[in-house]
């Protein structure tokens, strides 16, 4: 008896593998991607083509760009962390637009090339990677932290009204990823004096938080025609932001609260 | 001798900052320090000067540099 039941299931058919698809024509698109290395400075930056099967290669632009420094140049230099939008380690400018390579899809034409350069009007460190030295001062230099004299009597956390915090919707979801600023004209011209698109939406965030104490000097620090008022309404920010806020009209609130001062 | 352009005038000015800065410097280490920087502004000695953008970033790392080995606690190079 124990012999048939073995001899039962030696019957029972294997499952077999699906037969393989056909082979897919190859989808070859270029990739023009800015090139510079500070080692040899004599060299001016030039434009370097890659050619990338797009059957073999993930959605997204950085899929690309981590294919091209894995198989085909490993000096390829950018910067990337999270891989899904929330780091803006990967932001560059791609095909005339900046933009974070995680969430900019590889244009599928490929009779046209993508190009991809660094975030403009920045220093270069090298290849796509820029020189954020200057934006992150800028941002220090608008102290984006609570500040406040007294603390609550239980010593617990500073609570805020349901209302208060839906204020802060559309402000605090930035990540400075300098998008946004280095797309402004505005600021391209008076990098040193104007403060850009995102740390004034910041400024903002911390003038309207209802926790926040210290609103008179923070209105104060922004009081002159360079750090706040170069912006011209370009709205290049909104337009660019890889996370579909509006620094633009962050900038408006601040200079309507500024005019009744 | 031909005025000096201002580019020009930019890479005198670091390197006299940065040979007046050797004087900070403990005495025993200032033969060090002097052919430290001779070394570096002579690498690039042969970059022709309408090379302009090239220029301006050496400047500008020259400067960084400049603030980084310009700190009490560095003594002494190579």
């Amino acid at each position: 008896m124990f012999r048939s039941i073995l001899r039962n299931q030696q019957k029972i058919s294997l499952r077999t593998l699906a037969t393989q698809a056909t082979e897919k024509a190859p989808r070859i698109k270029k990739f023009q991607i800015y090139r510079w290395n500070p080692d040899t400075p004599q060299e001016q930056p030039q434009m370097k083509t890659y050619e990338i099967d797009l059957n073999k290669c993930g959605p997204m632009v950085l899929d690309a760009l981590l294919k091209i420094k894995n198989e085909e140049d490993a000096t390829l230099t950018f910067r990337r962390s999270c891989r899904e939008g929330i780091c803006g380690s990967c932001a560059m400018n791609i095909g005339g637009k900046n933009t974070l390579a995680c969430l900019c899809r590889i244009d599928q034409d490929t009779a046209k090339e993508t190009k991809v350069y660094p975030l403009p009007h920045m220093f270069v460190v090298r290849d796509l990677v820029p020189d954020l030295t200057h934006f992150y001062k800028q941002y220090k230099s608008i102290e984006p932290y609570l500040q406040r004299e007294d603390h609550p009597a239980d010593g617990r956390e500073n609570l805020q009204s349901i209302a208060d915090r839906a204020k802060l919707d559309g402000l605090y979801e930035c990540i400075l990823c300098a998008c946004c600023s280095t797309s402004c004209p505005s600021y391209w011209w008076n990098q040193q004096q104007y403060l850009g698109p995102a740390v004034l939406m910041q400024a903002y965030r911390w003038l309207i938080d209802s926790r926040d104490q210290a609103t008179a000097q923070r209105k104060a620090m922004l009081q002159n025609s360079m750090s706040l008022y170069r912006c011209h309404t370009i709205m290049n920010c909104a337009r660019t932001c890889p996370k579909g806020l509006n620094p633009g009209k962050a900038i408006a609130e601040i200079k309507k609260q500024m005019a009744f001062d | 001798m031909a005025k000096r352009s201002g580019l020009q005038r930019e890479v005198l000015k670091l390197y006299r900052m940065s040979i007046r800065c050797i004087k900070t410097k403990p005495p025993q280490t200032r033969e060090h320090w002097r052919s430290f920087i001779h070394e570096e502004f002579g690498k690039y000695k042969g970059i022709p000067k309408i090379q302009f953008n090239t220029i301006e970033h050496l400047i500008r790392t020259g400067y960084k540099r400049y603030e980084m080995f310009s700190n009490p606690q560095i003594k002494d190079i190579h």
